[in-house]
């Protein structure tokens, strides 16, 4: 009995998060190399774009800032100079027909795409878990109603209502917190389906039966004994949204439904650098290399953590 | 059977109602009044309650959305003045922009992004299934990690920056070809190929990524089988192993993932048709989301969500066809 009133109080610790296991995970993540190579990468990128405003102005640059001068205005504002005109007052060029500093921009636009990734995630997340709870502990009902949404919510081109709803809600409203709800509200089927499974197969379990016998109400032993053991896998799994969240914003601004100028997006600049990719490679190169590396590194440590969490599942397919 | 087919027929009605009311519901909910946009600069009071009234935005929104569903299983007349024009059933309205049938608009792109999706299902396919047996067969040597590599690569790279990178290559460089413009199939075969070759790549190197990580793990679970090894143990050649046994039990999942991926396809599509400027479907979902244009937005759903549900149906269906384990219900 002293046993089950252990595993009771801590509910995790009968699942997935007892230390040793934390143990195992971590090192297991600590000899993966892509995963080290993704999470230092990250690292990197994640703390640039918090110092956007100090490195910009390291360089001496902004967002903003016109520079024709710099352009050579006989072929149509490419940059003067090898590689779009990048030196030492412009590290990474600068961008044609306006001649603002490409640096400053990339950073900026950083800002903008780790931000509504990870404003996205918590959607998600809120959304899913919510969903995919009700549907695991409500009953046969409520598991079939919610249980079609679900899959309805994961083969839906969510996409096109998304770009309907961008276009036609007000400039006013601020875009990255809109690009957020819209991303996350069209994409938490996933994380849902996760939840609801770990939920049926926690349920079952013996501790879930003694918090019950013990008299506890439904709610509390939905939120108190299975969210906290379902929600290391759920969370092990939302790490691998976060790249694929960056990618929709992206998608969005680059069909001219994300965020509009004068902020700037890695998405919304290679839109912009449609045209120019034959008379000024670099403009295409900035942000498309930027976002290809931060995506890279995002999957890559998303992709070591669910490995060392089991093994089975991961991408790279190792065995 | 029946039951299973009447189950996701009822499922699909209700499903097209809600996603259909959706669009109308997200429409009245925004500000934006699609007859400022088809009236233009200088537009007076007047003008603009005659061109509410001809599009039928002075109706209530529940009344536009029942005319939309009675069009759309009966037909609707509409009148313009003194003529009166019968739109037949499945009727999708006109569009507010150009006046033209919703159906016939979709009609007219849909060979373009058919010849996009079509052309690079079956370069992905050959291509994904060729890379994950090979990794499967030459498992941790050097070639199995080039296509790991060329795997995590393919599903990190957004197709409008594999596309764009494409270009670079092979527009700006090497200059091996021009930038795609489309030419239909019927005037010049060669012509539209040579023109969609790369769009064809740059689906082909994201979605090929993922048939040959399917492929690779769906190899390897089948090779350690049992019918494998009794197979082996008869003495059968590894060709035959491969080729007749393995291969198959690798394979069959593969059906349904085109069914599956068919959302995420649809929207690859679209971003890549914008990227190449390809006159598509993807084309015309932004060109009249951004113009208010109501109809062929909600036409465009209904068209997009109907192909999505046929798609897992029939995936469903051919899946029980091939393996006669599995029962639908």
């Amino acid at each position: 009995m002293s046993e089950v009133l252990a595993e009771v109080r801590d509910p995790g610790a009968a699942v997935s998060g007892s230390p040793a296991r934390a143990r195992q995970v971590l090192r297991r993540l600590r000899s993966d190399r892509p995963a080290m190579a993704g999470l230092i990468v990250t690292g990197v990128l994640v703390l640039a774009a918090v110092l956007a405003p100090l490195l910009t102005a390291l360089e001496g640059q902004d967002t903003t800032t016109f520079h024709t001068q710099l352009l050579d205005s006989a072929r149509g504002g490419v940059p003067r100079g090898a590689l779009g005109g990048a030196g030492a007052d412009h590290w990474l060029g600068v961008e044609p027909t306006t001649g603002r500093d490409l640096f400053a921009r990339a950073l900026y636009g950083a800002r903008i795409s780790f931000a509504v990734a990870f404003g996205t995630l918590v959607v998600q997340l809120l959304l899913g878990v919510a969903v995919g709870l009700a549907a695991g502990f409500g009953g046969r009902w409520a598991d079939a109603t919610l249980g079609r949404l679900i899959d309805l919510a994961i083969s839906f081109p969510q996409l096109m209502f998304a770009i309907a709803l961008l276009a036609i809600v007000p400039q006013s409203f601020p875009r990255p917190v809109l690009l957020m709800l819209v991303i996350g509200l069209f994409n938490w089927g996933g994380t849902a389906r996760l939840t609801r499974g770990q939920v049926l197969s926690l349920k079952s379990r013996d501790y879930v039966a003694a918090a019950r016998l013990s008299g506890a109400s439904p709610g509390r032993i939905a939120l108190r004994e299975i969210l906290p053991g379902a929600l290391p896998q759920v969370l092990t799994y939302a790490a691998i949204l976060l790249p694929g969240n960056m990618v929709s914003e992206a998608g969005l601004s680059f069909l001219g439904v994300g965020v509009h100028p004068p902020a700037s997006s890695w998405g919304q600049m290679l839109s912009t650098a449609t045209t120019w990719f034959r008379a000024d490679p670099m403009y295409v190169l900035v942000p498309g290399l930027s976002l290809l590396t931060a995506v890279l590194a995002f999957t890559l440590l998303a992709d070591g953590l669910r490995a060392a969490l089991d093994p089975k599942a991961s991408l790279r397919g190792r065995r | 059977m029946t039951r299973y087919l009447l189950r996701r027929l009822g499922s699909l009605l209700v499903l097209l109602v809600v996603m259909t009311a959706v669009v109308y519901g997200i429409f009245y909910a925004i500000p934006a009044d699609p007859a400022v946009l088809v009236c233009g600069k200088g537009c007076d009071g007047g003008q603009l309650a005659s061109i509410h009234h001809k599009l039928g935005l002075d109706q209530p929104i529940t009344t536009q959305y029942w005319h939309f569903l009675e069009g759309l299983v009966a037909g609707r007349d509409y009148s313009s003045g003194p003529d009166v024009s019968h739109c037949a059933a499945p009727c999708l309205g006109y569009s507010f922009q150009t006046d033209l049938p919703v159906l016939s608009l979709i009609a007219q792109r849909l060979p373009v992004s058919l010849s996009l999706t079509a052309g690079a299902l079956v370069l992905w396919t050959v291509t994904g299934v060729a890379l994950g047996l090979v990794s499967a067969l030459r498992e941790r040597r050097l070639t199995d990690r080039l296509i790991t590599v060329f795997v995590l690569g393919g599903l990190g790279t957004p197709v409008f920056v594999s596309g764009l990178l494409l270009l670079m290559v092979f527009c700006g460089w090497l200059r091996w070809l021009d930038f795609p413009v489309y030419v239909p199939l019927t005037e010049d075969p060669a012509g539209w190929a040579r023109n969609l070759v790369l769009p064809w790549l740059t689906l082909t190197i994201l979605q090929s990524a993922i048939f040959t990580r399917l492929t690779h793990t769906g190899m390897l679970e089948t090779l350690s089988e049992d019918h494998i090894r009794t197979v082996r143990a008869y003495g059968l050649p590894e060709r035959r192993v491969i080729g007749r046994h393995a291969l198959r039990g690798a394979l069959t999942p593969l059906i349904s993932i085109n069914a599956v991926e068919f959302g995420a396809v649809l929207v690859n599509a679209m971003l890549t048709e914008t990227l190449f400027g390809l006159p598509g479907i993807g084309q015309l979902i932004v060109q009249s989301s951004n113009n208010v244009d109501l109809p062929v937005v909600a036409g465009l759903t209904l068209t997009a969500g109907l192909a999505v549900v046929l798609a897992n149906t029939a995936a469903d269906l051919l899946y029980a066809a091939v393996d006669r384990r599995v029962v639908l219900t």
